[in-house]
C-alpha cells in the first residue's frame, strides 16, 4: 500500500427549518430542525411515507428544500446541487453501474475529484481492502453476490472521504443472518474512520443496534430525537414507545406527585416512577413486556389469556379490566397455564409516564 | 475538494462558447457559400476581404453590412463575467442579457433585410431606402447564433433553473431551438403563405377563395362528377384505417389466440413496412391488376373481357394502403392483444361464460382503446402517403398528391399548396391529438411486473376458422406482392416482353472499369450514393437528438415539460408533404437559404425520424433504475458526464436500434423528399418515382428491389449486433471470473 490512507473530513449538518413540498401541497417534510454532530451515525426512522427518504434526499441535494437552510460544515449548501455536495450516498437497490467492472465502480467518484489514474487507483483498492473484497476488482457487479455488491457500494462512497455519508436502507435487500453482519461492519468501519453517517431506516432493531442517535419521524415531522437509549426507556409520547420496541400502552390515575416523583393507581395497583413533568389527573403508562412482573399475590388481577413456549422464554398475553397486554418471561420450566388468574406488576426500572393523548 | 474548485475559476464551458462567439464573428465566412464550405474554394478566393466570403468582422471592418455591427456588444458582454463567480447575481444577469440581445439582433437583422435591402415597407419608410442586400446566413452565422444560445442559457442555468444544471439547461434550449428553427417556423410560415395574394400581399379573402375551392371540398361524386380532395382523403384514410384495423387484428388473434403453427412467419410481416419503400406495393399492383397485369391478361383470356383501368383510382390506391399499413396495425394490436391480462379472461371461464361470450364480453372491450389506437394509426399513415396515390391515382385526388400538384405542377400556385397543407394537417393532427389525449389515459393493458401466469384462451371455433381464413389469404397475397416486385424486375417487359432478363440491373448499377479505376456507369449509383450518404450523416444526428430529449423528458422535469413533449413529438403527425411544402416556403430565401442542399435534406430527416429516436429512447431509458443516475451525481459526476458515462453505455442498444431505424426510414422516405431533391442531390426515391412516370417499370422496380434487400440487410445486421451486445457481455462475464 501507499502511503495515502483513507480518511474522513467528517463535518457536522445542519437543517434550519427545511421544508419539502412537492407539487402544490404534498407537504413531505415540514419545517424540520436537525444537527448532526461530525464524527457520529445518526439513524433517521420511521413508519414508511413520514419523509425520512426525503430528508436524506436533501441533505444528497437529489431533492431541492422548498424552505429552510441546510448547512454541511460551514457551509451552506441548500441551493447546491449533488454534484457540487461533498456527500455520497450508499443506495438502498445498490445502483451500481452494471455495465463497469467493481474497480470501475469504486474509482468513477474518484475520476471526477481531480486525482490522478494512479491514485484513484490506489485509493479504490484500499476501499475494497477495507471492505474485504481484496481480490474482486475486476469482476462485474453481476457476478457478486447481494452483501457483496451492497459492500462494493459502501467502498465507491467511503474512498471519496465524503464529509457526510449517507446510507438510504442498506440493508433491506439482505437476508437476516448478513444482515446483522453487515450493520456490524458499517458502523466498525464508520467509527474507525470517524465518518458522519446520516442512516435511514425502517427497522428499529437495525435503528437501536447502529446509531449514535436515533431521529424518529412521523408525518413529515420529528417525534423525538435521542440516543437508542434514550428512546427506549424514556420515549416522549405513544407513538415513539410503540414504534422503538414494543409497548404495553396503559392508562392510569396520576394520583400524587411528590418533587419529581408520582404515584399511580391501576385498579388499585400503586406504582411509583418517576414524574416526567406530567401533573396528577389520568395518563398512559408505557410497560416493556419484559418489565411486567407476573405474580401470585401484588398487582392488578389479570388471566393469562395465551401462552407461548419460543424457546428461549415463555410469551404471555394477559387480559383484564385494563384491555390486553403482551408480556415475556424468563422462566420456561415452569409456564403458567392459559386461564391462570395472576396479578401483574411493574418492575421498579422501566416503565414510562406519558400524557394522555386523548 | 470537488465542490471548491466549482466556485472560484471560470467553467470551461462558458469560455468554450464566448470563444465561440468570437470565432463565428471573425473567422469563419458570415454567409452562404455557393460552394459549401467544405470545398475551400474560398480560402483562396479573397478570403477574408472579398464580400461574399468575409468574417462578419472584415465586413464591418470595410464598412459594409454595417447593421451587423451592434453584435459585437453582446459577443463583448462575456468578457465581463471571466472573474466573477458563479453566485454573483451580475454573471447570470450579463449572460442572459448577451444571450439574448445576440439571438434576437440576429433573427431580426435576419427577417428585416433580404436580397432587395428592407423586407419590410415599414422599415424602409423609417430608415429610407438600403442600397445593400444579403443572402442566406452562413457558419459564421450559425456558429454565433449558436454560441449565443448557449451564453443564454447558461445564464439561466446560473439563476438557478434546473439546480443550476448547465448541461441540461443547454440540451432543453438547444432541443427548443432547433425544434423551433425546423418544424414550428417552416409551418407558421407555410400558414402565411396561404393569406398572399399574387402581388405579395396579405389578405383573408384569398384563403377563403382558395380554402372553399370545388377541388377540395366539392361533393360532385354523390351526382356522377368528381368529389374534393379533402373528402377524397378523408373517406379514403377511414377506410383504410378501418380495413388495417380489422386485419391488424385478425393476425394478431392468430399469433396470440390459437395453434397456428407458422406464427414466427406472420411475425416476420411486420418487417415489411421498414423496408419497404411506400409506393412500391402500387408497382406491384399494377405488375399485377393493371392494363397488361398477370392477372388481368388472365380474366380477360379466361372470360373474353376487355382489361379496364379499374385499379386506377380509390380501388387501388386503398389495396396498395391496406397492404403496406395492415403489418403496422398487426404490430400495435399484438402488444395490445397479449396485453390482456389472461387472469381476467380466466375469470371470466370460471364464472361460466364460454369461450365466445369471453371473448365477446372481457377480451374484445378489453382492446378497445387498442383497436382506436390501431385505427388512428392507419389513419394517419394513409393521409400522410403519397407514393401510392402518386402511383395509382389517376383522377382520384387526394389532398397530399394535390399538394404536389400545387407545387411542381404548371399550376405553382403556392398559396394553394399552403391551404389544401393546412387541411391535411388539420386532419392529421385531430387525430394525433385524439390518439394522445383521449386515448393516452384508457389503456386496460397495463403491465404490472407482478407475475401474471395464465394462458390466454384459444380464440371460440365460429370466430378461428373466419380469422384464420382472412389471414392465411392476406398473407399469400401479401407475398404474391412482394414475390412480383422481385419477378417484375427480372423481366424484359412487363406484359409484353416476358423474357427473364438482368437488363434492369444493369443499367442501374453496371460497374465499368476505366484507365481512372472504377467508373460507376450505372445510371442509379449517383442517386443511390446521395441516398446512402444523406442518410448516413442523418441517422446519427436524428439518433443524437432523440435520445437527449427523451433523457430530457424521463430523467428531468422542468416548467412546461408538457407542451416540450407534444412539441417534440408533432412532426410524427406532420405529414411528408406538408414538411416538404413548408420547408421549400420556408428554406427559399433568407435568413436559412438552404433549399436546393443536402443539408435541407438532412435536416428534414432528422425531423420527421425524430419520433422514432425519441420513443426507443424513452423506451430503454425507463428501465434503467433512477438510483444509478443519482448516485452517479451524488459521487461528483455532473449531468454530462452521468449521461455520457453511465446512462449512454447502458442504451448501446437503443442507440443501435433508432441509428438504424433512422438510416432505412431515410432511405425509403418519399413525401417530403420530392419536393426537396435538386439535380445535385437526387435521392432513391424521388429517381425511381422519375422512372415510373416515364413508363420505365423494369429500372424502377429493379432499382426498389435493390433498395428493399440493402435495408433488410440494415435490419438484419442490427438484429446481429443488438444480439451480440448481449452474447459479448455474457461471455465477458465468463472469461473474466477467476477460476
Amino acid at each position: 500500500m501507499t502511503g495515502t490512507t483513507l480518511g474522513s473530513k467528517a463535518a457536522p449538518v445542519r437543517f434550519d427549518g427545511v421544508s419539502k413540498v412537492f407539487g402544490k401541497d404534498v407537504v413531505a417534510v415540514d419545517s424540520i430542525d436537525l444537527q448532526v454532530d461530525a464524527g457520529k451515525l445518526v439513524t433517521l426512522l420511521g413508519p414508511s411515507g413520514c419523509g425520512k427518504t426525503t430528508t436524506l434526499r436533501m441533505i444528497a441535494g437529489l431533492e431541492m428544500a422548498s424552505s429552510g437552510r441546510i448547512l454541511i460544515g460551514d457551509r451552506d449548501v441548500t441551493r447546491l446541487p449533488a454534484t457540487d455536495r461533498d456527500v455520497s450516498m450508499v443506495f438502498q437497490s445498490y445502483a451500481l453501474f452494471p455495465h463497469m467492472s467493481v474497480l470501475e465502480n469504486v474509482m468513477y467518484g474518484l475520476t471526477f475529484s481531480g486525482f490522478v489514474k494512479e491514485e484513484a487507483r490506489n485509493r479504490a483498492m484500499q476501499g475494497l481492502d477495507l471492505v474485504g473484497l481484496k481480490g474482486f476488482d475486476t469482476r462485474l457487479p453481476s457476478e457478486l453476490s447481494g452483501g457483496q455488491q451492497q459492500r462494493v457500494a459502501v467502498a465507491r462512497a467511503l474512498v471519496l472521504e465524503p464529509q457526510v455519508l449517507l446510507f438510504d436502507e442498506p440493508l433491506s435487500n439482505l437476508d437476516a443472518k448478513l444482515r446483522r453482519q453487515v450493520r456490524e461492519d458499517i458502523r466498525a468501519i464508520q467509527q474507525d474512520l470517524g465518518l458522519t453517517v446520516v442512516y435511514v431506516t425502517h427497522d428499529q432493531e437495525e435503528a437501536l443496534a447502529v446509531s449514535d442517535e436515533i431521529v424518529v419521524m412521523r408525518n413529515a415531522a420529528i417525534a423525538q430525537i435521542g440516543t437508542p437509549r434514550q428512546l427506549y426507556d424514556a420515549p416522549n409520547d405513544r407513538f415513539v414507545a410503540d414504534f422503538i420496541g414494543e409497548a404495553n400502552l396503559l392508562h392510569c390515575e396520576i394520583v400524587s406527585v411528590e418533587g419529581d416523583e408520582a404515584t399511580i393507581d391501576i385498579e388499585g395497583y400503586r406504582h411509583r416512577l418517576p414524574a416526567r413533568g406530567l401533573p396528577p389527573g389520568p395518563a398512559t403508562i408505557a410497560v416493556r413486556p419484559s418489565r411486567l412482573v407476573i405474580g401470585r399475590d401484588e398487582g392488578v388481577p389479570a388471566t393469562v389469556a395465551k401462552a407461548t413456549y419460543v424457546g428461549v422464554r415463555m410469551e404471555y398475553t394477559l387480559t383484564g379490566g385494563f384491555g390486553q397486554v403482551f408480556a415475556v418471561h424468563d422462566d420456561v420450566d415452569t409456564p403458567l397455564e392459559p386461564g391462570t388468574e395472576v396479578h401483574m406488576g411493574f418492575a421498579t426500572r422501566g416503565p414510562v409516564l406519558l400524557p394522555d393523548e386523548d | 475538494m470537488r465542490a471548491v474548485s466549482s466556485e472560484k475559476t471560470t467553467p470551461p464551458v462558458l469560455v468554450f462558447w464566448i470563444a465561440a462567439g468570437w470565432i463565428g464573428f471573425c473567422l469563419f465566412p458570415w454567409y452562404m457559400l455557393e460552394d459549401g464550405l467544405w470545398s475551400f474554394g474560398w480560402l483562396f478566393d479573397g478570403y477574408p476581404f472579398d464580400e461574399d466570403y468575409a468574417p462578419a468582422l472584415f465586413l464591418v471592418g470595410q464598412g459594409e453590412k454595417l447593421w451587423l455591427a451592434p453584435l459585437l456588444i453582446p459577443l463583448a458582454l462575456p468578457l465581463l463575467v471571466l472573474r466573477r463567480p458563479k453566485s454573483d447575481p451580475a454573471y447570470a444577469r450579463i449572460l442572459i442579457l448577451s444571450g439574448a440581445l445576440g439571438i434576437v439582433w440576429i433573427i431580426a437583422q435576419g427577417f428585416g433585410i433580404g436580397i432587395r435591402g428592407f423586407t419590410y415597407d415599414w422599415l424602409t419608410a423609417l430608415f429610407g431606402e438600403l442600397d445593400d442586400r444579403q443572402y442566406g446566413m452562413g457558419y459564421g452565422a450559425m456558429i454565433c447564433a449558436t454560441a449565443f444560445l448557449f451564453l443564454f442559457t447558461q445564464g439561466i442555468a446560473a439563476r438557478g433553473a434546473i439546480n443550476g444544471d448547465v448541461f441540461v439547461v443547454s440540451a432543453i434550449g438547444g432541443v427548443i431551438a432547433i425544434v423551433t428553427a425546423f418544424v414550428f417556423f417552416p409551418i407558421a410560415r407555410m400558414l402565411f403563405a396561404a393569406f398572399i395574394t399574387e402581388d405579395g400581399a396579405y389578405s383573408i379573402a384569398v384563403f377563403f377563395s382558395k380554402f372553399f375551392d370545388d377541388r377540395l371540398w366539392g361533393l360532385g361524386c354523390l351526382s356522377g362528377t368528381r368529389c374534393g380532395a379533402a373528402w377524397n382523403s378523408l373517406f379514403l384514410a377511414i377506410l383504410v384505417g378501418f380495413i388495417t384495423t380489422v386485419l391488424g387484428l385478425a393476425f394478431a388473434l392468430v399469433v396470440t389466440r390459437s395453434g397456428f403453427r407458422h406464427k414466427r412467419a406472420l411475425r416476420a410481416l411486420t418487417v415489411l413496412p421498414i423496408i419497404t419503400p411506400p409506393f412500391v406495393i402500387g408497382l406491384a399492383l399494377i405488375l399485377l391488376f393493371g392494363l397488361s397485369g398477370t392477372v388481368s391478361e388472365a380474366v380477360a383470356e379466361a372470360f373474353g373481357i376487355q382489361p379496364t383501368r379499374w385499379l386506377y383510382g380509390l380501388p387501388g390506391v386503398l389495396i396498395a394502403q391496406t397492404l403496406a399499413f395492415t403489418p403496422i396495425a398487426f404490430l400495435v394490436l399484438i402488444g395490445v392483444v397479449e396485453g390482456v391480462s389472461p387472469s381476467m379472461e380466466e375469470a371470466a371461464q370460471t364464472l361460466r361464460a364460454n369461450k365466445w361470450q369471453t371473448f365477446r364480453t372481457v377480451s374484445l372491450p378489453l382492446m378497445r382503446p387498442g383497436l382506436a389506437n390501431a385505427f388512428l394509426l392507419g389513419f394517419i399513415e394513409s393521409m400522410a402517403d403519397f407514393g401510392n396515390p402518386l402511383v395509382l391515382g389517376g383522377n382520384f385526388d387526394v389532398l397530399s398528391t394535390e399538394i404536389f400538384f400545387a407545387i411542381v405542377g404548371a399550376q405553382y400556385d403556392q398559396g394553394r399548396a399552403a391551404v389544401l397543407a393546412m387541411v391535411l394537417l388539420f386532419f392529421t393532427l385531430s387525430a394525433f391529438y385524439a390518439q394522445r389525449m383521449w386515448l393516452g389515459k384508457k389503456s386496460y393493458t397495463t403491465v404490472t411486473g407482478k407475475g401474471d401466469a395464465g394462458v390466454h384462451p384459444v380464440m371460440p371455433r365460429g370466430l378461428s376458422i373466419p380469422v384464420h381464413c382472412v389471414v392465411i389469404s392476406w398473407a399469400l397475397f401479401t407475398v404474391i406482392v412482394y414475390g412480383m416486385i422481385v419477378y417484375g424486375s427480372l423481366v424484359e417487359l412487363w406484359g409484353v416482353n416476358n423474357t427473364l432478363t438482368f437488363k434492369h440491373y444493369v443499367t442501374a448499377f453496371s460497374i465499368g472499369m476505366t484507365e481512372h479505376g472504377l467508373h460507376w456507369s450505372g445510371a442509379a449509383w449517383d442517386s443511390f450514393w446521395t441516398t446512402i450518404m444523406i442518410a448516413a450523416i442523418a441517422a446519427p444526428l436524428t439518433a443524437a437528438v432523440g435520445l437527449v430529449t427523451a433523457y430530457l423528458l424521463t430523467r428531468q422535469s422542468f416548467a412546461g415539460k408538457n407542451a416540450f413533449e407534444f412539441g417534440t413529438m408533432l412532426s410524427f403527425a406532420i405529414p411528408g408533404t406538408v414538411i416538404g411544402v413548408s420547408y421549400i416556403l420556408a428554406f427559399n430565401v433568407p435568413p436559412i437559404e438552404i433549399t436546393g442542399t443536402g443539408i435541407i435534406l438532412v435536416i428534414s430527416f432528422i425531423f420527421r425520424n425524430m419520433p422514432v429516436g425519441v420513443r426507443a429512447g424513452i423506451a430503454s431509458m425507463s428501465q434503467l433504475d433512477r438510483s444509478l443516475d443519482e448516485s452517479s451525481l451524488t459521487l461528483g459526476a455532473n449531468s454530462w458526464q452521468t449521461f455520457r458515462k453511465v446512462i449512454l453505455p447502458l442504451l448501446r442498444p437503443a442507440i443501435l436500434a433508432a441509428l438504424v431505424y433512422s438510416f432505412v426510414r431515410a432511405m425509403t422516405a418519399i413525401s417530403a423528399v420530392i419536393f426537396l431533391v435538386s439535380a445535385e442531390y437526387d435521392m432513391a426515391t424521388s429517381y425511381i418515382i422519375g422512372r415510373v412516370e416515364n413508363n420505365d417499370y423494369g429500372l424502377a422496380i429493379a432499382y426498389s428491389t435493390t433498395l428493399i434487400f440493402v435495408m433488410l440487410a440494415a435490419v438484419g445486421l442490427l438484429q446481429l449486433l443488438v444480439g451480440r451486445v448481449r452474447i459479448g457481455r455474457r461471455m465477458h462475464h465468463a472469461t473474466e471470473r477467476p477460476a
